[in-house]
């Protein structure tokens, strides 16, 4: 339905984009024992980290290659080892997961060359897993990058195998960037139902949920541990959550032949259905427990209480596409209408189906100009965004990456039928909280005449 | 109960402009018009909910509710009314009576203390002391600490004398205006006088709904002197004597207002309403002849007219706009008085369904006037039980109910529209532009692609033809049917087709009426 547009101009104003690779730094940090490092300069790393400090209020494990004038004309091979031989030695991680830079990939480094060649060499490497993935910064955004980690994870860790040898009771999570550690506790939760056991890859619900641990580690505490990647090989099924872990999907369709279903959305009743009866089918539960039938109820009930305050709302929406997707569908199907769509980047094929007329390429400027030409009710973008809903006068709903102007970012639910419900109870009170008091000049009346005013006077007594 | 209040609901009921009253026989007058009230199924406020209802609106006065917190505690900021000026009337002020005021018969003593610290923190035109069934069991006067509180601070206290179990809501109405005319009516004199000053009563504003008309007035040249409505000033009430017609909006609620202030000031008084087309036009049209005839130049006849025809077409013109998607929608009305068929007309014109009517506080002309838009009787009912309308709205026998909050959830649990029209509701609907905002309010109410979703069955209401079938390779999303590359999935059954609930509406025979009045209005 929606044309994508690109403007034409060559100012960026306000930035709605993260870069791809701390996207894929991201995806990282959702696997156990677990390093990031950046393939660039430092300062490529220090930006990112400050980023995913400020979002998840937490200690982030992030290392650089530390590329100085030297190494980026001479080939940063090199860096990348001693990098590795360092981290191991500090922090022994199972798992380094390489994000190249806009620097690295400038030059036009060979890094999957050289880092075969690397471990060949280095024997005493053989007990982290080294993971590569290519994320130029100025090629995609955040839910780029991320997918491009998971690519990268699953080809280099997913077996190939010739013959099925299914765990029938197994199926694969397949969390796209835009899930929340609190949204993937929700969809474990709703598959545990079915009595299916979940292999959640990336799993940040388990490392970046915030919780204190009783050590202080220099990798990961928590995700997907390394030695259970390459059962998703076993799963009966894999459940890909956002347009953007297809590719993944396929992967590993194509390495171990399990087979897949993408759930562009699992936010709203129709999509959430959708999975349900998935689970049903695969878990052979022809009649789910109470509790989700339980939440079903509340869900519809929910959506009759907010439909007062979600019908004709005309919202302006700020987002990555997989993001963008599932909450202008969940609000279109409320009746509300999505008057600006601005979206980060242009690899997703879902725009034709985006419930608007239009997608702007492009950043929080023009998101600005949308939500006021559309005369927009409401903005739903990330933090920044509150720079337009102070000069708009404009209520801000905060979703997506970074949120650094409130605490508990990662705890916000907004998928499966609880999560769905939560949504519209936020997004509708916040509506009820914008509530306008009428005045006669509202109607184009006159005021009542200030003669039929009390003036006070002083009590006697 | 004492005396005088016992003469005050005896002289309430006998109400010479109620036609229903002049009908009756000498013997049936003196018993009055109190329905004995059913226990175990009765619903709807009592007589200070009522006397609390009609004043309220007046804005910059001080409610004061003696009696223990119920009375104002829960009841308190629960209406729409709104104000262009003070906010003092939505603060609630209760004297909270403790048990020990109760035992120790502290009750006068505290009220008056409670009227002293209003006034040193408010200091209001004037403080609004409410009785309840507390007090007045204990036998407070609250008519004796008006008096030496009026007398000391200077300030004007008035007893409204209508505890709540003295009888129904519509009694309370009427006895407050009984206060209004003992104690304020006439204290006053306005500055300026104009021969286009009118009074309204009984309207009450909600969402600024008197400001939806207050527009075509101002062109007129017409003045609202006095008012006994919402966004009223305590000047506006005192100044009532002096307006040249009086506007009655609610009749039922203060008939007894307009016909004493004809009585005892010779101002003339006509019923009006602001909802629907064709009423505001009569009203206005009403409005103009009386004053002209009360001495306003004639010419106001043909500015009236001309502003008649000019609204008329633009709002016809925007309402048509709604046509296509409102066309053909069954709509179920449950309101009560003139709404029963004010509207009516209105939805039927723009070629909705309305499939029936309760005429609840509706008077014998109102119900003809159902008859005579509807064509006939059948669809007319006074009461419907809860659970009869959940039946006949989920069977999908409407579209749409159109109603007042009581029956907000039997709508919505059978996931059906829903309108409110009545008191709570947030958007206004009056006077020419309030049509289109309450069509507005049809048309998103009704389109909200919601409703096919919520009607469509559970996953698990459709049963699995394959279970535990290892699924071929591919991955079409079933939602989007955004394919993959591989070939198409056939593990689940698709869903049926959503909204097929819908499929065949039930036939609407005629209405079963109840005898419990369960909406409020």
């Amino acid at each position: 339905m929606a044309k994508l547009t690109h403007p034409k101009r060559a100012l960026s104003t306000m930035p709605l984009k993260s870069s791809a690779p701390l996207g894929a730094a991201l995806a990282y940090l959702g696997i156990d024992r677990a390093i990031p490092l950046f393939h660039g300069s430092q300062g490529c790393t220090a930006f990112a980290m400050v980023h995913l400090v400020r979002h998840f209020k937490e200690a982030v494990p992030l290392q650089t290659t530390a590329m100085n004038e030297v190494s980026t004309i001479l080939g940063g091979a090199d860096q990348i080892e001693e990098a590795i031989e360092n981290l191991r030695k500090k922090s022994a991680p199972e798992f380094i997961g390489i994000a190249s830079t806009a620097l690295t990939e400038t030059r036009g480094e060979d890094v999957p060359g050289d880092l075969r060649l690397i471990l060949q060499r280095r024997e005493d490497f053989a007990d982290t897993k080294v993971v590569y993935a290519s994320t130029p910064d100025f090629d995609g955004a955040l839910q780029d990058g991320w997918a491009k980690a998971v690519e990268a994870i699953v080809s280099d860790l997913v077996p190939r195998v010739t013959e099925r040898d299914v765990d029938l009771r197994q199926v694969t999570l397949l969390a796209g960037a835009h899930l929340t550690p609190g949204d993937i506790d929700e969809l474990t939760r709703l598959i545990r139902s079915f009595g299916l056991e979940p292999l959640v890859l990336p799993d940040i619900s388990g490392s970046l949920d915030g919780h204190v641990s009783d050590d202080w580690s220099g990798a990961t505490q928590g995700g997907t541990p390394v030695a259970r990647i390459p059962e998703a090989a076993r799963s009966a099924f894999t459940l890909a959550i956002g347009e953007s872990m297809r590719k993944a999907a396929q992967i590993i369709e194509d390495r171990a032949m399990v087979p897949y279903r993408v759930f562009q959305s699992v936010t709203g009743l129709k999509p959430v259905d959708a999975l349900v009866r998935t689970l049903m089918a695969l878990s052979g539960v022809a009649d789910p427990p109470p509790s989700v039938k339980r939440d079903r109820a509340r869900l519809v009930d929910a959506a009759l209480d907010a439909h007062f305050h979600t019908g004709g709302v005309r919202v302006a929406l700020g987002a990555d596409p997989d993001l963008l997707f599932s909450l202008s569908t969940a609000l279109t199907s409320m009746g509300a209408e999505i008057v600006a769509a601005v979206t980060t980047s242009q690899h997703s094929p879902l725009f034709d189906r985006m419930p608007c007329d239009e997608v702007v390429l492009g950043d929080l400027g023009d998101l600005r100009r949308g939500a006021e030409a559309g005369a927009a009710q409401i903005l739903l973008t990330h933090s920044h965004g509150r720079h337009l809903s102070e000069a708009l006068h404009l209520p801000l709903m905060r979703v997506g990456f970074p949120i650094f102007d409130r605490i508990g970012a990662q705890d916000v639910c907004r998928v499966g039928y609880r999560g769905s419900r939560a949504f519209l109870y936020e997004f509708a009170n916040i509506m009820q909280a914008q509530h306008h008091r009428a005045t006669p000049e509202d109607f184009g009346a006159a005021p009542i005449p200030e003669e039929f005013d009390h003036v006070p006077h002083i009590a006697r007594h | 109960m004492a005396d005088a209040l016992k003469d005050k609901i005896a002289d309430v009921f006998d109400e010479p402009a109620c036609g229903t009253n002049v009908s009756k026989s000498e013997q049936q007058r003196k018993k009055g018009c109190a329905k004995p009230l059913t226990p175990g199924a009765a619903a709807g406020g009592c007589a200070f909910d009522g006397a609390k209802i009609v004043l309220q609106p007046i804005v910059d006065v001080a409610h004061l509710v003696h009696a223990p917190l119920a009375c104002e505690g829960n009841g308190w900021d629960n209406r729409g009314a709104a104000s262009s000026g003070s906010e003092r009337y939505r603060t609630g002020f209760t004297t909270d009576m403790s048990e020990l005021d109760i035992v120790m018969g502290h009750g006068e003593r505290k009220l008056f203390r409670a009227i002293r610290e209003v006034i040193e923190a408010e200091a209001p035109p004037a403080v609004f002391v409410y009785a309840t069934c507390v007090p007045a069991l204990i036998g407070d006067d609250i008519d004796a600490v008006c008096r030496a509180a009026t007398e000391k601070f200077g300030t004007p206290c008035i007893p409204v004398n209508a505890p709540g179990f003295v009888g129904s809501k519509n009694l309370g109405n009427k006895l407050a205006g009984e206060a209004m005319l003992d104690h304020v009516i006439g204290t006053l004199e306005p500055e300026t006088l104009t021969p286009y000053d009118i009074n309204i009563v009984g309207d009450y504003n909600l969402s600024g709904e008197l400001w939806q008309v207050k527009p075509l007035l101002d062109k007129l040249g017409i003045r609202i002197l006095g008012s006994l409505a919402a966004d009223a000033r305590y000047k506006q009430v005192a100044y009532m004597h002096r307006a040249k017609v009086t506007m009655m909006v609610c009749s039922k609620a203060l008939i007894n207002v307009a016909r004493k202030l004809e009585e005892r000031h010779g101002v003339p008084w006509f019923e009006g309403s602001f909802y629907g087309i064709s009423d505001t036009s009569a009203s206005l049209r009403e409005m103009c002849r009386i004053l002209v005839e009360q001495g306003a130049d004639a010419e106001l006849l043909d500015r009236c007219e001309a502003l008649i025809a000019d609204e008329e077409a633009a709002v016809w013109a925007r309402l048509e706009g709604f046509r296509a998607r409102v066309e053909g929608r069954r709509v179920l009305l449950y309101t009560g008085g003139h709404k029963s068929w004010s509207v009516v007309a209105a939805l039927q014109e723009l070629g909705m369904e309305v499939i029936g009517t309760s005429v609840r506080k509706a008077t014998e002309e109102d119900k003809a006037r159902v008859t005579e838009i509807m064509g006939d009787d059948k669809h007319m009912f006074d009461n419907m039980a809860p659970k009869d309308m959940y039946r006949l709205l989920k069977d999908a026998g409407a579209d749409v109910l159109m109603s007042g909050g009581r029956s907000q959830f039997v709508a919505l649990k059978a996931r059906m529209p829903w309108v409110d029209v009545n008191q709570e509701k947030h958007e206004p609907y009056a006077g020419y532009m309030g049509m289109v905002d309450l069509l507005r309010a049809i048309d998103r109410a009704v389109n909200n692609p919601m409703w096919e979703e919520l009607r469509a069955p559970a996953p698990w209401e459709t049963p699995l033809t394959e279970t535990r079938t290892l699924p071929p390779l591919s991955g079409e999303c079933p939602v989007t049917g955004i394919a993959g590359t591989g070939r198409a999935v056939s593990l689940v059954p698709p869903l049926p087709p959503s909204g097929a609930a819908l499929a065949a509406p039930v036939e609407v025979a005629g209405f079963t009426s109840s005898t419990t009045d369960f909406e409020d209005c």
